[in-house]
């Protein structure tokens, strides 16, 4: 199933920039006019001169070497731009992804079984993060934490580790804050959802210590749906970082995609597409596994 | 009273609500929602005509001037008035969500139609087209789309429609299904209607609350992602007023110590999105306690 949604989609992404308007030679010359011997040599080494499957068939197998082909705009190799770049992408996500489960679950689990105060400012806040755009949230960031209060750079990357890290805390933030929002929401409805089930209310007439109680009877019931969403939302981090990346001025490969797309740089959009598009994929194929972990009931590969 | 009769009957006392009872029931909350989303849509469809100012008119000598003269929100990084341009950018930023929301809810509902009714290879074909448009997610299916097809609001307003209809095909083939197993379509069967008539006069109507929901919740989803889409420079194209690309192009402002174009730029989004959520989430909910 990964394998097969994983060839269908870089099909799609191949078949789409085939489709582009515009002659690929014409890109490769800059615009000049070629002797039709040059254009010719030009066409046998990109393969243009084979039928739209071969090429498709040459690009996935050099892609499956590493080999993405060369950017028009800065004429080198994809696969070294990409390499150059991934890890601002990946810290992001995943600093981003720290933040949701540590303050999104946490959050969620506290107002869920705590109701009170704490639970009413939590329902009001989440609400209002749910609904703020990761860009909206990053120039609020750099207004408050960067301009006014000089906490944290505002923009671009940084030399050493701790200086990266104190560069990607603010996008972090724009990026995690409605993720966090959702995740915290439905954490809050399924552990009260759980809570009043009558399996945990027999429990409770039985006598059953509280942390016994939330540990074996909430949580473990709890855990289903919050790995859901929580897995859904991250996995869509990873196109929303392009956002981020950009209004932070990082050299991410969002930002390289969306530059990319403006200057059709097209080896560069189909390289770096395939490479977001497989981690996508990957990241919901584990939540898909961390699913069956759980729920003893499902089984994979089973029909949907 | 007949069998069928009978059966029958559930169908036509849940058409008897009326909007404006459906409105009320969403409280206080839902009420405010709806006064936004009506502004909103009063500034889309007038905000041309009530702008008290030419909205694409530079003037370098104002640039980041603050508020004062009938200037509400002082003027952008070009000189232009704010208040006006976010009047008038109303238009651009909600009717690119409608146009998703109005591509992927219907395609998507067809295909949820289509699957629970049929079954069988029916309903395996269109899960396995839709599991790969799984694969994409909406953002990057629209900058692929202004990679081949140029920055523009169509493109990337198809792109999203395609990415949005899986999730709202998933949902209402679930709701669907249950509604095709209703006694009530069996009724019809044997009387002898059509196919085509039960679906659109019975099973539709009665998974319209749900539809309606659905649509209300992907609005927000939408607006969001567009703005963003245009944010970046692939959507929109300036000089053309619209909430995300006036967030884009006043950012310089926000070092500067002029973060108020920027910020009531986004203000408008965060405003109707949340609007949006808020009904939607009541009318979902709704929507599920009828079903029980």
């Amino acid at each position: 199933m990964l394998v097969a949604s994983l060839l269908i989609a870089s099909f799609v992404i191949f078949a789409a920039v085939y489709l582009a308007p515009g002659n690929p030679i014409a890109a490769l010359s800059g615009g000049r006019s070629l002797p039709p011997s040059s254009i010719a040599v030009l066409e046998h080494r990109y393969h243009l001169d084979q039928p739209f499957l071969a090429q498709y068939w040459y690009w996935l197998s050099d892609a499956l070497h590493g080999n993405l082909g060369l950017s028009i705009t800065l004429r080198e190799n994809v696969s070294t731009l990409i390499a150059q770049r991934v890890w601002t992408t990946a810290g992001l996500v995943l600093y981003a992804s720290l933040l949701i489960c540590v303050i999104g679950i946490g959050l969620g689990l506290l107002s869920g079984l705590r109701p009170g105060r704490l639970d009413t400012s939590t329902l009001v806040v989440t609400a209002v993060s749910a609904a703020i755009p990761a860009f909206v949230a990053a120039i609020v960031l750099i207004l408050v934490f960067a301009v006014q209060l000089g906490w944290f750079p505002a923009l671009g990357n940084g030399t050493s580790l701790v200086d990266n890290i104190r560069h990607l805390t603010l996008p972090a933030v724009a990026l995690a804050i409605s993720s966090l929002a959702i995740v915290a929401r439905v954490t809050r409805a399924s552990v009260r959802e759980e809570g009043e089930r009558e399996h945990v209310q027999t429990a409770v007439s039985r006598g059953i210590p509280g942390r016994q109680l939330i540990q074996r009877h909430i949580l473990r019931n709890a855990a289903i749906p919050i790995t859901t969403v929580t897995g859904i939302t991250i996995a869509s981090l990873i196109a929303v970082a392009a956002v981020v990346e950009t209004a932070f001025s990082l050299n991410g490969l969002g930002a390289y995609l969306v530059q990319a797309a403006e200057s059709k740089d097209l080896a560069v959009v189909q390289g770096i597409s395939l490479v977001l598009v497989t981690a996508f994929v990957v990241v919901n194929v584990v939540v898909d596994v961390l699913y069956a972990a759980l729920d003893p009931r499902v089984t994979l590969g089973g029909n949907r | 009273m007949t069998a069928t009769g009978r059966l029958m009957a559930p169908v036509t006392a849940r058409r008897g609500r009326s909007i404006g009872s459906v409105l009320r029931a969403t409280g206080p909350a839902g009420m405010i929602s709806v006064a936004v989303i009506v502004a909103a849509t009063l500034a889309a469809i007038f905000g041309p005509l009530l702008a008290p100012f030419p909205p694409n008119l530079p003037n370098l000598s104002l640039a980041w001037v603050g508020p004062g003269g009938g200037h509400l929100l002082g003027f952008d990084y070009q000189g232009r008035d704010v208040f006006s341009r976010l009047l008038v950018g109303a238009r651009s930023s909600m009717l690119g969500p409608l146009a998703v929301v109005a591509i992927s809810v219907t395609a998507g509902s067809v295909l949820a139609i289509i699957a629970a009714w049929r079954r069988g290879p029916a309903d395996a074909a269109i899960g396995a087209g839709l599991d790969i448009l799984f694969a994409f997610p909406g953002i990057l299916l629209a900058v692929l789309a202004a990679a081949v097809f140029g920055a523009g609001l169509t493109a990337a307003a198809l792109a999203l429609s395609i990415a949005y209809m899986p999730y709202v095909a998933r949902v209402l083939r679930g709701a669907a299904l249950k509604e095709r197993s209703q006694p009530y379509v069996a009724a019809l069967e044997v009387q002898g209607a059509k196919a085509t008539v039960i679906c659109l006069r019975h099973l539709i109507p009665n998974i319209a609350p749900l539809i309606v929901a659905q649509a209300t919740i992907l609005f927000g989803y939408a607006m969001v992602d567009l703005a963003a889409i245009s944010f970046l420079g692939l959507g929109v194209q300036p000089p053309t007023a619209n909430w995300g690309v006036m967030i884009s192009e006043n950012q310089t402002g926000i070092p500067q110590g002029y973060p108020l174009p920027a910020l009531s730029a986004g203000l408008c989004i965060v405003a109707v999105v949340i609007a949006v959520n808020v009904l939607g989430e009541r009318l979902f909910d709704q929507a599920q306690a009828v079903r029980r």
